[in-house]
C-alpha cells in the first residue's frame, strides 16, 4: 500500500520544502519525518520521498543506506543507544552495554520479543562530559549508574 | 594561565538562559544591530580578521581570511553554513551553546551572513542533538517574531533568514563538503576540493562553512572589540587570538566544558579544570582535541632548540606545559582540533583504547575513496587480532604501513583523522603492543574503565 503522511506531517514537510531552494534538499528531513510516523523506512516510504522530493528511488535508497539513523528493516517500539567510543567506554560504557543486554535478554542490534526494545551500540553522542551515557529515542539520559539504567528498562517495559 | 571568561557561556547558568530576554538582558543582538545599522560588508571581514579567530571545528583557519574569500556572484546567491555535526569523539562543547545560548548563534549568523554577504544560513545539526534543534528553533522564531531575521532585520534593508537542517548520523559530515552534500539531500561523501566552498558551495553557490562555536564568539570578538578580543589570549602574537570553549573527559574528576582564553595548557586542563586524574591515578596520555589528534604522554618533553621555532620559548619543558593553540600544538606533531581532550589514566589499557578509537574510524569510513575504506579496515581487523591474543609481530608492524598508506592519499582529511592517531598510538605505545602479542594477550588490563 502506498505510504501517506498524516494531515499535521503534511503541514510540516510543506514547511520543510520552504527552507531550500530546491526540493531535493529536503530528502533528509523527509525521510526523518516519514521515520517518525512509519518507526523504519520500507520500500513505501522511499517511493513517497522520492516523488515529493522530485528524485529517483535509486537516490533515496542511496541516502537511506548511507546513513545510520534511518531504520532499513522495523524496530522496536523503543529504541536505545549506548555509545561506546573512548570517552564513555573509559567511564565503563562496556559495562553499561552488557548489563542491558542481559536485563533485555537479547544481544547488540536485536528486538525484545514483546517489539518494545531495540537495542544498539552508538558512536560517539557528544555527551563525553557525562559518560556514560545512552539515549533513549529522542533523550539523552547520562552520568549513567546501573540501577538507573534498570529503572530506565523497567520504565520502557511498562509503556 | 587559566583566565576564566564568561562570554560564550554567559547565559548558560541563567534561569531561561536560552530565551530571547536572558540573551537581551546581557547585552545580545546589540552587535547584530549595530553591524546591519553601520557597517559595510568590508568593514565587518576587516575587522573580523583582527579577532584571529582560529576555527573552532578542528582546522584552525582564521575566520576573518576565510570570510574574505567570498566574492559576490553575478547570479548565484551565497549561503553560509554553520557546521554543528558535533561528532569528533571527545568533544560536547558545541552542544552546551545550543541548548544554553541558542540565541549567540543566531545572532553570529546574521553578522556572519553580512560579512560574506548572504541571506540566509543554514545551521547543519546532527539529527541525535533534539534538544540542540528544539533550542535553535525556538531561538530563531523568537528572533523573528522580533523582527530580528526576516526581509528587514531590525528595520534594515538587509534580509537575512536562519534555518536548522539536520543530517542522517554520519561522522563524516563533520567534513565540509560533506556537510553540504547533506544538506542538498545526498549521500554524506567528501567532495573533490578544488572548487572550494567560497567559489562552488552548498547548490552550486558560493559558500562559506563556519563552526558553530566559531559563529557564536562573533558577537562576543564585535562587543570587545575585535583586536581587544584577540588580546584576551596569551597567543595573541602567534595570531590566535580570544577565547573558546575547552572541554575535558574521560579519567578526570571533574569532567566538563569550560571558557578560557587561549593559552591554557593541557597541565591546567587536566589538574585543574579537570580536577586531576580520576582516583589520583598516573596519567597515562591524552588525546588533546578530539580522537583525531595523536595523543600526547606526560613524558614527553619539548624539542626546539631553533629559535625560530613556534615552541623555542617552551623548549626542555613537558608537553603539558604548551599552552594550547592551533600552531603550537601542530608543532608538537598533534593538533589542538576541537580542545576537548579526553584523559587516559595508567588504569586504562591504551591497547584496548586503540582498538576503541580504530573501530570508531572503521565504522565512519564513508567508503569512497579505497586507502581509507580498505585500511581503516585493516587496522580494526589487526587490532581485534592483537587484542585477541592472536596477533603476530608482522601484523604490528603492518599497522604503520597501512596507516601510512591511508595518509595522503583520500579526498578529504578523514584519511588523516585515522591515520595520525593510529600512527600516534603505534609510535607511543610499541613496547604495551609488542607486550600483547608475544603475551598472547595477557599482558594488559583488559580493561579501560579504573
Amino acid at each position: 500500500m502506498a505510504f501517506a503522511l498524516t494531515p499535521e506531517r503534511e503541514i510540516e514537510l510543506a514547511d520543510i520544502f520552504g527552507r531550500y531552494p530546491n526540493k531535493m534538499a529536503a530528502t533528509i528531513p523527509a525521510l526523518h519525518l516519514c521515520q517518525d510516523q512509519n518507526g523504519w523506512v520500507s520500500p513505501e516510504v522511499v517511493a513517497f520521498v522520492a516523488e515529493r522530493c522530485e528524485v529517483s528511488v535509486a537516490h533515496v535508497q542511496g541516502v537511506v543506506t548511507f546513513y545510520t539513523l534511518f531504520n532499513q528493516k522495523p524496530v522496536g517500539q523503543h529504541q536505545v543507544w549506548v555509545c561506546r567510543t573512548l570517552s564513555c567506554a573509559l567511564r565503563g560504557a562496556d559495562d553499561v552495554l552488557h548489563h542491558c543486554e542481559k536485563r533485555l535478554g537479547i544481544h547488540v542490534g536485536e528486538t525484545t520479543k514483546d517489539g518494545k526494545i531495540t537495542l544498539r551500540t552508538a558512536e560517539c553522542l557528544a555527551a563525553c562530559g557525562q559518560a556514560p551515557m545512552m539515549q533513549v529515542d529522542k533523550d539523552y539520559h547520562e552520568n549513567l549508574t546501573l540501577e538507573q539504567v534498570d529503572v530506565i528498562l523497567d520504565r520502557l517495559k511498562r509503556s | 594561565m587559566i583566565k576564566h571568561t564568561n562570554y560564550l557561556s554567559r547565559t548558560y547558568k541563567l534561569p531561561d538562559g536560552h530565551k530571547l530576554a536572558a540573551y537581551e538582558g546581557v547585552g545580545g543582538y546589540k552587535q547584530a544591530r549595530r553591524a546591519l545599522s553601520t557597517m559595510k560588508r568590508e568593514d565587518v571581514v576587516e575587522e573580523v580578521k583582527k579577532a584571529n579567530l582560529r576555527g573552532r571545528g578542528g582546522a584552525g583557519f582564521a575566520c576573518g581570511v576565510k570570510w574574505s574569500f567570498m566574492r559576490p556572484h553575478p547570479t548565484k546567491p551565497a549561503y553560509l553554513v554553520i557546521n554543528a555535526d558535533e561528532g569528533e569523539p571527545g568533544t560536547f562543547k558545541d552542544r552546551t551553546i545550543m541548548e544554553l545560548n541558542p540565541h549567540s548563534v543566531v545572532e553570529g549568523c546574521i553578522i556572519g551572513c553580512l560579512g560574506i554577504g548572504a541571506h540566509a544560513a543554514y545551521i547543519d545539526v546532527r539529527d541525535e542533538l533534539h534538544l540542540s534543534k528544539a533550542r535553535l528553533w525556538e531561538a530563531i522564531k523568537e528572533a523573528r517574531a522580533k523582527g530580528y531575521l526576516g526581509k528587514r532585520p531590525f528595520g534594515v534593508d538587509y534580509e537575512v533568514e536562519v534555518y536548522v537542517h539536520t543530517g542522517g548520523g554520519a561522522y563524516i559530515c563533520g567534513e565540509e563538503t560533506a556537510l553540504l552534500n547533506s544538506l542538498e539531500g545526498r549521500r554524506g561523501e567528501p567532495r573533490f576540493k578544488p572548487p572550494f566552498p567560497a567559489q562552488v558551495g552548498a547548490f552550486g553557490c558560493p559558500s562559506t562553512v563556519n563552526n558553530l562555536e566559531t559563529i557564536a564568539a562573533i558577537p562576543t570578538a564585535l562587543e570587545l572589540g575585535c583586536e581587544e578580543f584577540s588580546k584576551l589570549s596569551a597567543l595573541h602574537d602567534v595570531r590566535d587570538g580570544g577565547t573558546r570553549l575547552f572541554g575535558v573527559s574521560g579519567h578526570v574528576k571533574t569532567p566538563g566544558v569550560f571558557e578560557c582564553c587561549v593559552g591554557l595548557t593541557l597541565r591546567e586542563l587536566v589538574y585543574d579544570l579537570g580536577g586531576g586524574v580520576l582516583g589520583d591515578a598516573k596519567l597515562l596520555g591524552v588525546i588533546p582535541g578530539g580522537s583525531s589528534c595523536p595523543i600526547l604522554r606526560p613524558e614527553e618533553i619539548v624539542h626546539a632548540p631553533d629559535e625560530k621555532s613556534p615552541l623555542h620559548r617552551w623548549h626542555g619543558q613537558s608537553v603539558l606545559d604548551v599552552p594550547m593553540g592551533v600552531d603550537t600544538y601542530r608543532a608538537l606533531g598533534t593538533m589542538l582540533g576541537t580542545c576537548c581532550a579526553i584523559v587516559l589514566s595508567d588504569k586504562a589499557d591504551p591497547v584496548l583504547a586503540f582498538h576503541n578509537l580504530m573501530r570508531f574510524y572503521r565504522h565512519e569510513s564513508c567508503g569512497q575513496c579505497t586507502p581509507c575504506r580498505e585500511g581503516t579496515g585493516w587496522i580494526e581487523r589487526i587490532l581485534d587480532k592483537i587484542v585477541a591474543g592472536e596477533g603476530s609481530m608482522e601484523e604490528l608492524n603492518l599497522l604503520h604501513d597501512v596507516a601510512s598508506g591511508i595518509m595522503g592519499n583520500t579526498i578529504c582529511a578523514f584519511g588523516e583523522g585515522a591515520a595520525m592517531p593510529a600512527l600516534g598510538f603505534v609510535q607511543k605505545f610499541r613496547p604495551e603492543l609488542e607486550a600483547y602479542v608475544t603475551s598472547g594477550g595477557k599482558s594488559g588490563t583488559g580493561r579501560l574503565t579504573p
